[in-house]
Protein backbone atom coordinates (compact mmCIF):
# COMPACT_ATOMS: atom_id res chain seq x y z
CA UNK A 1 0.00 0.00 0.00
CA UNK A 2 1.19 3.61 -0.70
CA UNK A 3 1.18 4.91 3.23
CA UNK A 4 1.85 2.99 6.06
CA UNK A 5 -1.46 2.78 7.75
CA UNK A 6 -2.91 1.08 4.71
CA UNK A 7 -4.97 4.17 2.97
CA UNK A 8 -5.28 3.82 -0.73
CA UNK A 9 -6.89 7.21 -1.03
CA UNK A 10 -6.18 10.32 1.29
CA UNK A 11 -9.63 12.05 2.34
CA UNK A 12 -8.62 15.17 0.38
CA UNK A 13 -8.37 12.98 -2.32
CA UNK A 14 -12.10 11.59 -1.64
CA UNK A 15 -13.63 14.87 -0.90
CA UNK A 16 -12.30 16.30 -3.51
CA UNK A 17 -13.35 13.71 -6.12
CA UNK A 18 -16.85 13.43 -4.91
CA UNK A 19 -17.06 17.48 -5.17
CA UNK A 20 -15.91 17.28 -8.49
CA UNK A 21 -18.36 14.33 -9.47
CA UNK A 22 -21.11 16.87 -8.32
CA UNK A 23 -19.67 19.37 -10.21
CA UNK A 24 -19.38 17.68 -13.61
CA UNK A 25 -22.74 16.20 -13.49
CA UNK A 26 -24.49 19.45 -13.04
CA UNK A 27 -22.39 21.04 -15.48
CA UNK A 28 -22.77 18.39 -18.48
CA UNK A 29 -26.39 18.09 -17.46
CA UNK A 30 -26.59 22.64 -17.78
CA UNK A 31 -24.52 22.16 -20.20
CA UNK A 32 -26.60 19.93 -22.50
CA UNK A 33 -29.39 22.21 -22.11
CA UNK A 34 -27.37 25.39 -23.23
CA UNK A 35 -26.05 23.72 -25.88
CA UNK A 36 -29.60 22.45 -27.05
CA UNK A 37 -30.35 26.04 -27.44
CA UNK A 38 -28.16 26.64 -30.54
CA UNK A 39 -27.30 22.93 -31.62
CA UNK A 40 -24.35 23.05 -33.83
CA UNK A 41 -23.72 19.18 -34.67
CA UNK A 42 -27.83 19.76 -36.11
CA UNK A 43 -29.15 17.47 -33.46
CA UNK A 44 -30.47 17.96 -30.02
CA UNK A 45 -29.79 16.08 -26.42
CA UNK A 46 -33.15 14.73 -24.92
CA UNK A 47 -34.80 17.54 -22.73
CA UNK A 48 -34.96 14.55 -19.79
CA UNK A 49 -31.60 14.76 -19.64
CA UNK A 50 -30.98 18.17 -19.17
CA UNK A 51 -30.60 19.91 -16.08
CA UNK A 52 -32.59 23.61 -15.61
CA UNK A 53 -35.84 23.29 -17.92
CA UNK A 54 -35.12 26.28 -19.69
CA UNK A 55 -31.66 27.92 -21.37
CA UNK A 56 -32.08 30.79 -18.64
CA UNK A 57 -32.35 28.42 -15.66
CA UNK A 58 -29.38 25.84 -17.30
CA UNK A 59 -27.09 28.80 -17.56
CA UNK A 60 -27.82 29.86 -13.57
CA UNK A 61 -26.72 25.66 -12.39
CA UNK A 62 -24.08 26.44 -15.13
CA UNK A 63 -22.43 29.07 -13.64
CA UNK A 64 -23.03 28.15 -10.25
CA UNK A 65 -21.13 24.72 -10.66
CA UNK A 66 -18.14 26.21 -12.61
CA UNK A 67 -17.11 27.93 -9.27
CA UNK A 68 -17.32 24.77 -7.38
CA UNK A 69 -15.35 23.24 -10.37
CA UNK A 70 -12.52 25.57 -10.24
CA UNK A 71 -12.11 25.89 -6.52
CA UNK A 72 -12.38 22.27 -5.85
CA UNK A 73 -10.22 21.33 -9.07
CA UNK A 74 -7.40 23.68 -7.92
CA UNK A 75 -7.55 22.31 -4.17
CA UNK A 76 -7.02 18.83 -6.17
CA UNK A 77 -3.78 19.80 -8.36
CA UNK A 78 -2.33 21.95 -5.22
CA UNK A 79 -2.50 19.23 -2.90
CA UNK A 80 -1.69 16.65 -5.50
CA UNK A 81 1.82 18.50 -6.48
CA UNK A 82 2.53 19.87 -2.93
CA UNK A 83 1.78 16.00 -1.72
CA UNK A 84 4.00 14.25 -4.77
CA UNK A 85 1.17 12.21 -5.26
CA UNK A 86 0.77 13.23 -8.71
CA UNK A 87 4.33 12.57 -9.55
CA UNK A 88 4.49 9.28 -7.23
CA UNK A 89 0.90 7.89 -8.86
CA UNK A 90 0.71 9.26 -12.21
CA UNK A 91 4.58 8.79 -13.68
CA UNK A 92 6.39 7.57 -15.11
CA UNK A 93 4.25 6.76 -18.26
CA UNK A 94 5.21 5.49 -21.45
CA UNK A 95 3.76 4.51 -24.76
CA UNK A 96 5.61 1.12 -24.32
CA UNK A 97 3.88 0.57 -20.99
CA UNK A 98 0.79 2.07 -21.99
CA UNK A 99 0.59 -0.31 -25.27
CA UNK A 100 1.53 -3.84 -22.79
CA UNK A 101 -1.23 -3.00 -20.36
CA UNK A 102 -3.60 -1.68 -23.01
CA UNK A 103 -2.91 -5.54 -24.27
CA UNK A 104 -2.98 -7.26 -20.93
CA UNK A 105 -6.18 -5.31 -20.09
CA UNK A 106 -7.60 -6.91 -23.38
CA UNK A 107 -6.27 -10.71 -22.49
CA UNK A 108 -7.76 -10.18 -18.92
CA UNK A 109 -4.48 -10.36 -17.23
CA UNK A 110 -4.29 -6.52 -15.84
CA UNK A 111 -4.11 -7.10 -12.04
CA UNK A 112 -5.96 -4.98 -9.77
CA UNK A 113 -4.62 -6.77 -6.67
CA UNK A 114 -3.48 -3.26 -5.35
CA UNK A 115 -5.53 -1.03 -5.63
CA UNK A 116 -2.78 1.85 -4.79
CA UNK A 117 -0.84 1.53 -8.15
CA UNK A 118 -1.95 2.67 -10.87
CA UNK A 119 -1.63 0.78 -14.35
CA UNK A 120 -0.49 2.57 -17.74
CA UNK A 121 -4.14 2.64 -18.87
CA UNK A 122 -5.37 4.21 -16.07
CA UNK A 123 -2.35 6.91 -15.25
CA UNK A 124 -3.40 7.52 -19.13
CA UNK A 125 -6.79 7.66 -18.19
CA UNK A 126 -6.32 9.91 -15.35
CA UNK A 127 -3.96 12.38 -16.25
CA UNK A 128 -6.05 12.71 -19.73
CA UNK A 129 -9.28 13.88 -17.69
CA UNK A 130 -7.37 16.55 -15.43
CA UNK A 131 -5.86 17.78 -18.70
CA UNK A 132 -9.43 17.30 -20.59
CA UNK A 133 -10.68 19.48 -17.08
CA UNK A 134 -8.28 22.20 -17.30
CA UNK A 135 -9.53 22.57 -21.22
CA UNK A 136 -12.93 22.83 -19.95
CA UNK A 137 -12.58 25.36 -18.03
CA UNK A 138 -9.88 27.32 -20.32
CA UNK A 139 -12.68 27.03 -23.09
CA UNK A 140 -15.55 27.93 -20.77
CA UNK A 141 -13.57 31.28 -19.89
CA UNK A 142 -13.22 32.11 -23.86
CA UNK A 143 -17.11 31.36 -24.23
CA UNK A 144 -17.89 33.54 -21.20
CA UNK A 145 -15.25 36.32 -21.52
CA UNK A 146 -14.40 36.36 -24.89
CA UNK A 147 -13.25 39.97 -24.90
CA UNK A 148 -11.60 40.13 -21.52
CA UNK A 149 -9.37 36.83 -22.19
CA UNK A 150 -7.68 38.02 -25.53
CA UNK A 151 -4.48 35.59 -25.46
CA UNK A 152 -6.52 32.92 -24.22
CA UNK A 153 -9.31 33.85 -26.90
CA UNK A 154 -7.12 33.43 -29.33
CA UNK A 155 -4.71 30.27 -28.57
CA UNK A 156 -8.37 28.47 -28.70
CA UNK A 157 -8.99 29.92 -32.48
CA UNK A 158 -11.71 32.84 -31.33
CA UNK A 159 -14.84 32.34 -29.82
CA UNK A 160 -16.81 29.75 -32.74
CA UNK A 161 -14.00 26.95 -32.33
CA UNK A 162 -13.67 27.06 -28.42
CA UNK A 163 -17.51 26.83 -28.49
CA UNK A 164 -16.49 23.20 -30.17
CA UNK A 165 -13.64 22.88 -27.80
CA UNK A 166 -15.72 23.08 -25.19
CA UNK A 167 -18.03 20.58 -26.39
CA UNK A 168 -15.91 18.13 -27.38
CA UNK A 169 -14.05 18.54 -24.56
CA UNK A 170 -16.98 17.97 -22.26
CA UNK A 171 -17.46 14.38 -24.70
CA UNK A 172 -14.00 13.17 -23.74
CA UNK A 173 -14.97 14.03 -19.61
CA UNK A 174 -18.38 11.79 -20.45
CA UNK A 175 -16.69 9.64 -21.97
CA UNK A 176 -14.12 9.08 -19.37
CA UNK A 177 -16.52 8.99 -16.94
CA UNK A 178 -18.71 6.05 -18.61
CA UNK A 179 -15.59 3.94 -18.90
CA UNK A 180 -15.20 5.07 -15.13
CA UNK A 181 -18.09 3.77 -14.35
CA UNK A 182 -17.75 0.25 -16.18
CA UNK A 183 -14.41 0.05 -14.62
CA UNK A 184 -15.49 0.52 -10.89
CA UNK A 185 -18.61 -2.05 -11.75
CA UNK A 186 -16.48 -4.47 -12.94
CA UNK A 187 -13.92 -3.91 -9.80
CA UNK A 188 -16.53 -2.76 -7.07
CA UNK A 189 -14.08 -2.16 -4.49
CA UNK A 190 -12.59 0.62 -5.81
CA UNK A 191 -15.85 2.23 -4.64
CA UNK A 192 -15.44 1.01 -1.42
CA UNK A 193 -11.81 3.11 -1.24
CA UNK A 194 -13.12 6.08 -2.52
CA UNK A 195 -15.57 6.35 -0.11
CA UNK A 196 -13.46 5.46 3.17
CA UNK A 197 -9.62 5.23 1.90
CA UNK A 198 -8.90 1.69 2.03
CA UNK B 1 -32.03 34.51 -30.60
CA UNK B 2 -34.65 32.69 -32.73
CA UNK B 3 -36.97 32.95 -28.65
CA UNK B 4 -40.26 32.67 -29.62
CA UNK B 5 -42.97 34.39 -27.94
CA UNK B 6 -46.77 31.99 -27.54
CA UNK B 7 -49.56 33.26 -29.04
CA UNK B 8 -51.38 35.29 -25.76
CA UNK B 9 -54.35 33.21 -26.47
CA UNK B 10 -53.30 29.92 -26.37
CA UNK B 11 -52.40 30.82 -22.39
CA UNK B 12 -55.80 31.01 -21.50
CA UNK B 13 -56.22 27.54 -23.22
CA UNK B 14 -54.66 25.85 -20.33
CA UNK B 15 -51.05 24.64 -19.89
CA UNK B 16 -51.47 21.28 -22.43
CA UNK B 17 -52.51 23.50 -25.38
CA UNK B 18 -49.64 25.56 -24.45
CA UNK B 19 -46.99 22.00 -24.41
CA UNK B 20 -48.44 21.40 -27.64
CA UNK B 21 -47.86 24.76 -29.33
CA UNK B 22 -44.36 24.59 -27.49
CA UNK B 23 -43.60 21.37 -29.29
CA UNK B 24 -44.84 22.12 -32.48
CA UNK B 25 -42.17 25.91 -32.64
CA UNK B 26 -39.59 23.22 -32.60
CA UNK B 27 -36.38 23.10 -30.37
CA UNK B 28 -35.40 26.94 -30.48
CA UNK B 29 -38.29 27.15 -27.81
CA UNK B 30 -37.66 29.45 -25.03
CA UNK B 31 -39.74 29.93 -22.36
CA UNK B 32 -40.87 33.12 -22.80
CA UNK B 33 -43.11 34.65 -19.52
CA UNK B 34 -42.84 35.49 -16.29
CA UNK B 35 -45.71 32.75 -15.68
CA UNK B 36 -44.28 29.85 -17.77
CA UNK B 37 -40.93 30.70 -15.75
CA UNK B 38 -42.51 30.22 -12.62
CA UNK B 39 -44.51 26.96 -13.36
CA UNK B 40 -41.03 25.71 -14.65
CA UNK B 41 -39.22 27.60 -12.65
CA UNK B 42 -35.44 26.77 -12.51
CA UNK B 43 -36.85 22.90 -11.67
CA UNK B 44 -34.03 19.93 -11.23
CA UNK B 45 -35.43 18.83 -14.23
CA UNK B 46 -33.35 15.29 -15.06
CA UNK B 47 -31.70 14.97 -11.70
CA UNK B 48 -35.07 14.88 -10.02
CA UNK B 49 -36.34 12.38 -12.56
CA UNK B 50 -33.21 10.41 -12.03
CA UNK B 51 -33.75 10.37 -8.16
CA UNK B 52 -37.70 9.96 -8.80
CA UNK B 53 -38.27 12.60 -6.29
CA UNK B 54 -37.86 16.00 -5.53
CA UNK B 55 -35.08 16.64 -2.67
CA UNK B 56 -34.56 20.12 -2.20
CA UNK B 57 -37.11 22.78 -2.05
CA UNK B 58 -36.98 24.35 -5.80
CA UNK B 59 -37.49 28.19 -4.46
CA UNK B 60 -34.42 27.89 -2.24
CA UNK B 61 -32.48 26.55 -5.16
CA UNK B 62 -33.92 28.95 -6.97
CA UNK B 63 -32.75 32.01 -4.56
CA UNK B 64 -29.31 30.28 -4.24
CA UNK B 65 -28.81 30.05 -7.92
CA UNK B 66 -30.45 34.13 -8.33
CA UNK B 67 -27.82 35.32 -5.33
CA UNK B 68 -24.77 33.34 -7.42
CA UNK B 69 -25.85 34.76 -10.89
CA UNK B 70 -25.72 38.40 -8.23
CA UNK B 71 -22.28 37.71 -7.44
CA UNK B 72 -20.97 36.99 -10.87
CA UNK B 73 -22.60 40.06 -11.99
CA UNK B 74 -20.17 41.42 -9.00
CA UNK B 75 -17.08 39.47 -10.50
CA UNK B 76 -17.76 40.25 -14.22
CA UNK B 77 -17.87 43.83 -12.86
CA UNK B 78 -14.66 43.15 -11.51
CA UNK B 79 -13.08 41.58 -15.07
CA UNK B 80 -14.62 44.22 -17.28
CA UNK B 81 -11.68 46.32 -18.47
CA UNK B 82 -12.95 49.33 -19.96
CA UNK B 83 -10.14 50.01 -22.26
CA UNK B 84 -10.03 46.18 -23.60
CA UNK B 85 -11.65 46.28 -27.16
CA UNK B 86 -13.72 43.93 -28.76
CA UNK B 87 -12.04 42.24 -31.89
CA UNK B 88 -12.91 44.29 -35.23
CA UNK B 89 -13.57 42.03 -38.49
CA UNK B 90 -12.70 42.58 -42.21
CA UNK B 91 -16.22 43.38 -43.96
CA UNK B 92 -15.73 40.32 -45.66
CA UNK B 93 -16.70 38.61 -42.50
CA UNK B 94 -19.64 40.18 -42.14
CA UNK B 95 -22.40 37.45 -41.52
CA UNK B 96 -24.99 37.59 -44.70
CA UNK B 97 -27.74 37.36 -43.80
CA UNK B 98 -27.46 38.72 -40.56
CA UNK B 99 -29.97 36.61 -38.48
CA UNK B 100 -33.10 38.51 -36.67
CA UNK B 101 -33.72 37.83 -33.16
CA UNK B 102 -35.91 39.07 -30.55
CA UNK B 103 -38.57 37.78 -28.12
CA UNK B 104 -41.32 37.67 -30.91
CA UNK B 105 -41.45 36.42 -34.25
CA UNK B 106 -40.52 38.46 -37.22
CA UNK B 107 -44.13 38.90 -38.45
CA UNK B 108 -44.60 41.50 -34.89
CA UNK B 109 -41.60 43.79 -36.21
CA UNK B 110 -42.36 46.81 -34.85
CA UNK B 111 -42.57 50.09 -36.90
CA UNK B 112 -41.68 53.41 -35.46
CA UNK B 113 -42.56 56.50 -37.14
CA UNK B 114 -39.29 58.41 -38.11
CA UNK B 115 -40.70 62.09 -38.05
CA UNK B 116 -42.83 61.31 -34.73
CA UNK B 117 -39.69 60.08 -33.17
CA UNK B 118 -38.53 61.39 -30.33
CA UNK B 119 -35.70 59.69 -28.17
CA UNK B 120 -36.58 60.80 -24.06
CA UNK B 121 -33.79 60.84 -22.04
CA UNK B 122 -33.81 61.30 -18.32
CA UNK B 123 -33.15 60.30 -14.91
CA UNK B 124 -29.55 61.89 -13.73
CA UNK B 125 -28.64 64.02 -16.46
CA UNK B 126 -28.72 67.73 -16.95
CA UNK B 127 -30.44 67.72 -19.99
CA UNK B 128 -33.78 66.13 -20.44
CA UNK B 129 -34.36 67.36 -23.63
CA UNK B 130 -35.88 64.64 -26.41
CA UNK B 131 -33.79 64.06 -29.06
CA UNK B 132 -35.21 64.05 -32.74
CA UNK B 133 -32.96 61.16 -35.24
CA UNK B 134 -32.19 64.25 -37.17
CA UNK B 135 -30.47 65.45 -34.09
CA UNK B 136 -28.66 62.06 -33.51
CA UNK B 137 -27.72 61.76 -37.47
CA UNK B 138 -25.83 64.82 -36.90
CA UNK B 139 -23.78 63.98 -33.69
CA UNK B 140 -20.60 62.42 -35.35
CA UNK B 141 -20.74 58.91 -36.45
CA UNK B 142 -18.42 55.79 -36.50
CA UNK B 143 -18.71 52.46 -37.50
CA UNK B 144 -17.63 49.23 -36.76
CA UNK B 145 -17.51 45.55 -37.90
CA UNK B 146 -17.47 43.05 -34.56
CA UNK B 147 -18.82 39.36 -33.18
CA UNK B 148 -22.25 39.91 -31.50
CA UNK B 149 -22.81 36.74 -29.41
CA UNK B 150 -26.04 35.44 -28.12
CA UNK B 151 -26.56 33.94 -24.86
CA UNK B 152 -28.10 30.58 -27.01
CA UNK B 153 -24.46 30.22 -28.00
CA UNK B 154 -24.22 31.29 -31.32
CA UNK B 155 -22.52 34.39 -32.97
CA UNK B 156 -22.58 36.47 -36.03
CA UNK B 157 -20.73 39.19 -37.18
CA UNK B 158 -22.04 42.57 -38.43
CA UNK B 159 -21.43 46.50 -39.18
CA UNK B 160 -23.02 48.93 -37.42
CA UNK B 161 -22.58 52.78 -37.34
CA UNK B 162 -23.90 55.57 -35.11
CA UNK B 163 -22.85 57.98 -32.05
CA UNK B 164 -20.36 57.16 -29.34
CA UNK B 165 -22.82 56.47 -26.93
CA UNK B 166 -20.12 58.14 -24.29
CA UNK B 167 -20.43 60.91 -26.13
CA UNK B 168 -23.91 61.21 -26.32
CA UNK B 169 -24.04 60.42 -22.49
CA UNK B 170 -21.30 63.37 -21.95
CA UNK B 171 -23.52 65.83 -24.51
CA UNK B 172 -26.49 65.13 -21.94
CA UNK B 173 -24.67 65.83 -19.02
CA UNK B 174 -24.74 62.45 -17.33
CA UNK B 175 -23.63 61.75 -14.45
CA UNK B 176 -21.58 58.92 -14.70
CA UNK B 177 -20.95 58.20 -11.47
CA UNK B 178 -24.26 56.72 -11.13
CA UNK B 179 -24.37 52.96 -11.03
CA UNK B 180 -27.19 52.24 -14.07
CA UNK B 181 -28.06 53.35 -17.59
CA UNK B 182 -31.93 51.55 -18.40
CA UNK B 183 -33.43 51.52 -21.75
CA UNK B 184 -37.17 51.25 -22.42
CA UNK B 185 -38.17 50.28 -26.15
CA UNK B 186 -40.91 50.68 -28.63
CA UNK B 187 -41.47 46.72 -28.70
CA UNK B 188 -42.06 46.65 -25.25
CA UNK B 189 -38.32 45.06 -24.35
CA UNK B 190 -36.08 46.93 -21.93
CA UNK B 191 -32.91 46.44 -20.10
CA UNK B 192 -29.93 47.76 -18.45
CA UNK B 193 -26.41 48.01 -18.37
CA UNK B 194 -23.47 49.20 -15.83
CA UNK B 195 -22.25 52.81 -16.42
CA UNK B 196 -18.69 50.80 -17.45
CA UNK B 197 -20.08 49.60 -20.29
CA UNK B 198 -22.05 52.46 -21.26
CA UNK B 199 -18.48 54.57 -21.23
CA UNK B 200 -16.82 51.74 -23.47
CA UNK B 201 -15.52 53.06 -26.29
CA UNK B 202 -17.14 50.72 -28.95
CA UNK B 203 -20.57 51.26 -27.28
CA UNK B 204 -22.74 52.53 -29.69
CA UNK B 205 -25.77 54.35 -29.87
CA UNK B 206 -26.75 52.69 -33.40
CA UNK B 207 -28.50 54.23 -36.27
CA UNK B 208 -27.05 52.29 -39.39
CA UNK B 209 -26.67 48.66 -40.23
CA UNK B 210 -24.03 47.55 -43.02
CA UNK B 211 -23.72 51.50 -43.81
CA UNK B 212 -27.31 51.88 -44.72
CA UNK B 213 -30.35 53.39 -42.04
CA UNK B 214 -30.90 50.73 -39.44
CA UNK B 215 -33.69 48.23 -40.60
CA UNK B 216 -37.14 48.00 -38.40
CA UNK B 217 -35.42 43.69 -38.12
CA UNK B 218 -32.55 45.27 -36.66
CA UNK B 219 -34.10 47.63 -34.43
CA UNK B 220 -35.23 51.17 -36.30
CA UNK B 221 -34.63 54.24 -35.58
CA UNK B 222 -31.82 53.40 -32.97
CA UNK B 223 -30.07 50.21 -31.27
CA UNK B 224 -27.28 50.62 -28.64
CA UNK B 225 -24.97 48.16 -29.75
CA UNK B 226 -22.22 46.60 -27.27
CA UNK B 227 -19.38 44.39 -28.66
CA UNK B 228 -18.77 43.40 -24.71
CA UNK B 229 -22.23 42.00 -23.62
CA UNK B 230 -24.42 39.17 -24.95
CA UNK B 231 -27.01 39.98 -27.75
CA UNK B 232 -30.12 40.45 -25.00
CA UNK B 233 -27.77 43.08 -23.27
CA UNK B 234 -27.97 44.86 -26.65
CA UNK B 235 -31.94 46.82 -27.12
CA UNK B 236 -33.60 47.74 -30.20
CA UNK B 237 -36.10 50.21 -30.69
CA UNK B 238 -34.87 52.27 -28.07
CA UNK B 239 -37.79 55.08 -27.19
CA UNK B 240 -35.84 56.02 -23.80
CA UNK B 241 -32.96 56.13 -21.95
CA UNK B 242 -32.64 56.99 -18.44
CA UNK B 243 -29.56 57.22 -15.81
CA UNK B 244 -29.89 56.13 -12.17
CA UNK B 245 -28.61 54.11 -8.98
CA UNK B 246 -31.91 51.80 -8.54
CA UNK B 247 -31.89 48.99 -10.29
CA UNK B 248 -33.87 48.62 -13.64
CA UNK B 249 -34.06 44.77 -14.27
CA UNK B 250 -34.80 43.95 -17.74
CA UNK B 251 -37.17 41.67 -19.89
CA UNK B 252 -35.19 38.10 -19.82
CA UNK B 253 -32.66 39.67 -16.50
CA UNK B 254 -35.88 39.10 -14.76
CA UNK B 255 -36.50 35.93 -15.56
CA UNK B 256 -33.14 34.45 -14.81
CA UNK B 257 -30.39 35.83 -17.37
CA UNK B 258 -27.37 37.15 -15.80
CA UNK B 259 -27.55 40.83 -15.55
CA UNK B 260 -24.18 41.81 -16.57
CA UNK B 261 -24.04 39.20 -19.37
CA UNK B 262 -20.88 40.45 -20.76
CA UNK B 263 -18.18 39.16 -23.19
Amino acid sequence: MANGNGLIHPLWVRVTHWVNALAVIVLAMSGWRIYDASPFLGYAIPGHLTLGSWLGGAIQWHFAAMWLLMANGMVYLASNIVSQRLFHKFFPLSLRSLFADVVAAFRGKLSHADLSHYNAVQRTAYLFVMLDSVLLVLSGLVLWKSVQFPLLRELLGGYETARRVHFFAMAGLVAFAGIHLIMVALVPRTLLAMLRGR
Amino acid sequence: MMIKKPAQLLVTNGEALINDALKDLGRHIEQPTRRAFLQRSLSLGGLSLLSGCAVVDEESVENALMKVSRFNDKVQAWLFDPNRLAPTYPESMITRPFPFNAYYDEDEIREVDEEAYRLEVSGMVADKRAWTLTELRAMPQMAQVTRHICVEGWSAIGKWGGVSFASFLRRVGADTSAKYVGFKCADDYYTSIDMPTALHPQTLLTLTYDDQPLPPRYGFPMKLRMPTKLGYKNPKHIQAIFVTNTYPGGYWEDQGYNWFGGS
